[in-house]
């Protein structure tokens, strides 16, 4: 799935790196804890998440994460962009909570890339 | 032919927002030099949740990353209130961490076993009162 797919399924505003819209992501996060999105996350991999501070933006740095997605129409700083757009990595807005922002990808294909089968 | 490479760091525990300056840094330094970028996150998370534990629990401290061309050892180092016991600040989701840590995204007791995952050894030396030093090498 491409970001600008996701940006137009999620109906949410480009606010840095409109250039990478085109990449593609091939499995979602969605969590407001950074300790967590170090430990799980996949590849090629969006985050979604309500936390809005410049962790969210070094934490995806480190996990090579292609996109972050801010619910709950969080609004990143200056500082936050500036970081995002030196490291490349695109920032989108959206009005939905994290919940439904996750289920609408989901419902879209999009998938978290845990193995199920150990919790089972 | 260079033997090593030193990088030395100090972490600030104050301005959380400066929290994860030096493992960005070590990131970059690494793809500039071509390592293998799955190997650099393995280092760049296991060095960022180092960083982020010494902001955290110990009002900041020091790092000492040396690169050879075998591997990369990270030495994180602090005087903040020591572990009292390893064993159990190794278990996944066991955490001292404030509130406030928890607010800004951290302390749910995943960055220590997330060091050792992302490391090829690790080694804990603390003394409660004194401080803590957490070792990492990562193979290259």
């Amino acid at each position: 799935m491409k970001i600008s797919e996701i940006r137009d399924a999620l109906g949410a505003r480009v606010v840095c790196g409109e250039e990478f819209l085109d990449r593609d992501i091939s499995t979602g996060c969605g969590s407001d804890m950074m300790s967590d999105v170090l430990a799980y996350v996949k590849d090629r991999s969006v985050l979604l998440t309500g936390l809005c501070n410049l962790q969210v933006i070094r934490t995806a740095d480190m996990m090579d994460i292609l996109c972050i997605i801010f619910v709950r129409d969080k609004r990143p700083d200056e500082a936050m962009i500036q970081l995002a757009m030196e490291r490349e990595i695109p920032i989108l807005c959206s009005g939905h909570r994290l919940f439904g922002a996750c289920g609408i990808l989901y419902e879209k294909g999009l998938r978290g890339g845990a193995n199920y089968d150990r919790y089972h | 032919m260079i033997d090593t490479i030193n990088f030395n760091y100090t972490v600030d525990g104050l301005d959380f927002s400066r929290a994860g300056e030096a493992s960005t840094d070590i990131k970059q330094k690494l793809k500039q030099m071509g390592v293998d970028f799955t190997i650099i996150r393995k280092i760049a998370i296991a060095m960022y949740e180092g960083e982020i534990n010494l902001f955290i629990h110990a009002h900041g401290g020091k790092i000492n990353v040396s690169i050879t061309a075998t591997e990369v050892l990270m030495i994180l180092s602090d005087h903040g209130p020591g572990i009292d016991d390893i064993a159990q600040a190794m278990l996944a989701g066991f955490s001292t961490a404030p509130d406030d840590a928890r607010e800004l995204g951290f302390g749910a007791g995943m960055g220590l076993p997330n060091m050792k995952k992302n490391s090829d050894e690790m080694k804990i030396e603390s003394e409660v009162g004194v401080g803590t030093t957490v070792t990492m090498k990562v193979y290259l």
